[in-house]
């Protein structure tokens, strides 16, 4: 017999999860950006990072330009963006205060020391160029909260809970790093005869992914190598395919050790996804529209977050039971097949 | 250089807590030995992990919310078993005493009969609650957890000053700072026979479970409690996860909860579940807004159906507030002689009740003498230090009294008990008071120890935080 959970506290927790991982996974996306804007014939237009997170209304309001100052900015250290670092760790913070009864002691302490430190961020530490090691910390403040976790926070319902939205929220964001590059990579290259390849191992590191990669793949460092290692390697831990299998292990653990009767919609989703994933090859893809994918798998972390929500979190119920149509995702094109293999 | 903590103190003409017996010698030479740098250092330290830790309470303005800690005092405030003693009984019996004024007050109102309290004092007190009455309270404790604050005059007499019947706050801290106390300053309370302030939550639990529904015909041996909280915006929330954690109970608001068939339920994320005992840090009037304020945000629609029903306890009962009332304390020594034959283990403060008019007499004529109160407040609000007093407050003070005398009382201008207190890297002797937290299910039992606060300015007698208080641990000693 294990304590009953508020529902309140299931839906604090699992957004705790994720806005500790955005914030990481922010940090990371800056990153890659710097790095790109570092190489000479890399890309100097950050406006991507604001498209990226269809933050283009409220980031006009505030800047006429999407430089670097003013992205880095508005994206590290501006309290009143609802997408930057600052405001993820705010409402992480205040989530934990919420939960403060059940998160450890541990846990909260290094949420408040990490939100303290973000609240002390010096103008000179967000100037673009000088700006690495503030990200270096912030990934650090990040990933010592999640081994913290790991380490100290008790194994009932509200740990389900936990791993369910931290493994979403990474789903979701390895997307995100993915599709960030994707568009300026795309954009002005087919795909067949794009060679930058140092711009895709900047893409890797900053998905701490370079070096299993280079474990898999020897050879040849090709932009679908490493989409597909993103999207689809079964052992890489921010792989869209290991997020998502982590979700259904959570999830499915959770129903069977706390009987929980809701929630079968969200097994059925999780399904369906994870077949999508396991069965797509990265030629079919990137033939009919690596963004789409990308913007077909995102709706469906949504849908699944929206149900879990009515499952758990006392939300009403969906109105819309359909999940997202497989073909909403352009079908399948054969002639463009040819120029996507390796 | 080479100073050490207590070379240069002296308490003057005040009645200290640390030079005044053979019992804190021990921990006297301790801190003679102990260099005053290496003291500071280590407070300070002690200050900052109270900080991470969270242990603060927390002022929203507009724009963010700011943590701030209660100033501690790394000096402990030292209580010899013969005093502690003293103080045990007394709040036992004072809680007592309260439990069966309530009992009677809400039942058969006998003390108003036998003439000892006046009836309008009561009834028209503003947190007495009329559907209280004829409610039967299991084991008639209505104040399951009771804070009774406790001064010490110049010739070291204990006498108390207030007593918390509705939800004294402070218990975290006096377990906090043992806590923090015990890691920066080991060897200083290594053998020294140091009672031990772990057992709170285990007590907290017990009490409850010896009032939930059921308890006493053996049908719910297994209770659900839960404690029941404004929220993180409360000034105290750190108290309540505290409570929270240390009793192994779910922290709820208002909406988590809710009504039906006049039962109490949480929403969990495996639907409902059934709540048998709720410690509310909710003030009555914002428990239920059917029953009291239909504004309240905070309450439980519905909540004071399922209470009269006998369906769900609640902690501190409903309308215990009446004896949190200034006017009423100064009833207690009688009120304790009427229903338990006694006469106080510890006295109150000498009290001119200025309802009547012999006693409002002698208030007016001894003005810059004595401390003027209003009954309903708490907090250290409105109150008058006629001998601190401009002639500009002794005079608002005097209009204040003659248009409203039943809302005031007066006391002699006490000189506090001081202990020896790190300011700005001296030490001084400042003010303190003590509150021991009481728990009463079947039984009361009584926290070794309790929350000494302390008045960091200069010569002030005003402990309380929200008037620039801070807290020291306290050293209940075998």
């Amino acid at each position: 017999m294990s304590n009953p959970l508020l529902a309140r506290y299931a839906e604090c927790i699992f957004w705790l999860a994720r806005q500790v991982e955005r914030a990481e996974n922010l940090a990371r996306i800056i990153e890659v950006q710097e790095t790109f804007a570092r190489n000479r014939s890399g890309n100097r237009d950050w406006s991507s990072i604001v498209q990226l997170n269809a933050d283009e209304g409220i980031f006009a309001e505030k800047h006429s330009v999407a430089n670097a100052g003013n992205v880095i900015r508005f994206y590290v250290t501006d309290g009143d963006n609802p997408n930057s670092i600052k405001t993820a760790i705010r409402n992480a913070r205040e989530n934990a205060r919420a939960l403060r009864p059940l998160v450890s002691t541990e846990m909260w302490v290094a949420l408040n020391v990490f939100y303290n430190r973000l609240n002390a961020i010096d103008e000179r530490e967000v100037a673009p160029g000088s700006l690495s090691p503030l990200l270096e910390e912030i990934k650090q403040g990040c990933e010592t909260f999640t081994g913290i976790t790991e380490g100290t926070f008790y194994r009932d319902q509200a740990w389900y809970f936990y791993r369910l939205g931290r493994y979403i929220e990474r789903a979701d964001q390895t997307t995100r790093l993915l599709d960030s590059k994707y568009y300026v990579l795309m954009r002005d290259a087919d795909i067949a005869n794009l060679v930058n390849t140092g711009q895709w191992m900047a893409l890797l590191r900053a998905a701490s992914g370079y070096h299993a990669f280079r474990l898999l793949h020897q050879g040849d460092l090709t932009p679908w190598r490493v989409a597909a290692f993103l999207l689809f390697n079964p052992s890489f831990p921010r792989s869209v395919l290991l997020c998502v299998k982590e979700v259904d292990t959570a999830f499915t653990g959770l129903k069977s050790r706390y009987n929980l009767r809701g929630g079968n919609d969200v097994a059925e989703g999780l399904d369906q996804l994870r077949s999508i994933l396991g069965t797509r090859s990265i030629d079919e893809v990137l033939a009919s529209g690596l963004h789409e994918f990308i913007d077909f798998i995102q709706r469906y972390l949504n849908a699944i977050t929206e149900r879990l929500g009515a499952a758990f979190f006392g939300h009403p119920p969906v109105e819309t039971p359909a999940w997202p149509d497989a073909d909403q995702w352009p079908p399948f094109a054969a002639d463009l097949q040819t120029q996507a293999q390796a | 250089m080479g100073d050490f903590v207590l070379d240069r103190y002296d308490p003057g003409g005040f009645y200290c807590e640390m030079l005044r017996c053979a019992a804190t010698a021990e921990i006297r030479d301790r801190l003679g030995r102990m260099a005053i740098d290496e003291f500071k250092r280590r407070a300070a330290g002690a200050e900052q992990a109270l900080y991470n830790l969270g242990i603060t309470f927390t002022v929203y303005t507009d724009s963010q919310a700011i943590d701030r800690i209660l100033p501690f005092d790394a000096i402990p405030r030292v209580l010899p078993a013969d005093e502690w003693d003293q103080i045990e009984r007394g709040v036992i019996q004072r809680v007592t005493a309260l439990n069966l004024l309530l009992d009677d007050l809400y039942n058969a109102q006998k003390i108003f009969k036998d003439g000892l309290l006046p009836e309008d004092l009561i009834l028209g007190n503003p947190n007495w609650r009329p559907l209280m009455r004829g409610l039967k309270v299991p084991h008639k404790a209505y104040v399951n957890i009771c804070g009774t604050d406790i001064i010490r005059d110049e010739q070291g007499v204990f006498r108390v000053l207030e007593d918390n019947a509705r939800t004294p706050s402070g218990v975290s801290y006096v377990i906090e700072n043992r806590h923090m106390m015990l890691r920066a300053f080991p060897d200083l309370a290594d053998g020294i026979g140091l009672r031990s302030v772990e057992d709170y939550g285990i007590k907290l639990v017990s009490a409850m479970r010896d009032i939930a529904p059921g308890n006493s015909t053996g049908d719910n041996a297994n209770p659900e409690i839960v404690l029941l909280s404004p929220g993180t915006y409360n000034s105290a929330y750190f108290e309540h996860v505290f409570l929270a954690r240390e009793m192994g109970v779910p922290l709820v608001g208002g909406r988590d909860l809710f009504i039906d068939n006049d039962r109490v339920y949480m929403r969990t994320t495996a639907g409902r579940a059934r709540v048998d005992v709720i410690y509310r840090r909710i003030n009555d009037d914002f428990l239920d807004p059917e029953a009291f304020r239909p504004d309240s945000m905070l309450g439980v629609p519905g909540l004071m159906r399922a209470y009269f029903a006998g369906n769900v306890a609640l902690a501190n009962a409903v309308g215990t507030g009446v004896c949190d009332d200034k006017a009423v304390y100064a009833y207690m020594p009688r009120i304790i002689r009427y229903y338990l034959g006694e006469d106080p283990i510890i006295e109150n403060v000498q009290t001119n009740i200025c309802r009547e008019k012999a006693s409002l007499a002698y208030t007016l004529d001894n003005l810059d003498r004595l401390v003027v109160k209003p009954v309903g407040e708490a907090g250290g609000y409105g109150i008058t230090i006629g001998p601190r007093a401009s002639r500009a407050e002794l005079a608002e003070c005097r209009a204040k009294l003659i248009d409203d005398p039943a809302n005031y009382i007066s006391q002699p201008c006490i000189g506090l008990s001081v202990s020896p207190t790190l300011i700005d890297g001296h030490v001084e002797p400042r003010h303190v008071d003590l509150r021991p937290f009481a728990i009463t299910g079947e039984s009361t039992w009584v926290l070794p120890g309790g929350l000494t606060r302390v008045a960091l300015r200069r010569g002030s007698l005003v402990v309380n935080s929200s008037q620039g208080g801070g807290s020291k641990d306290t050293w209940v000693l075998e």
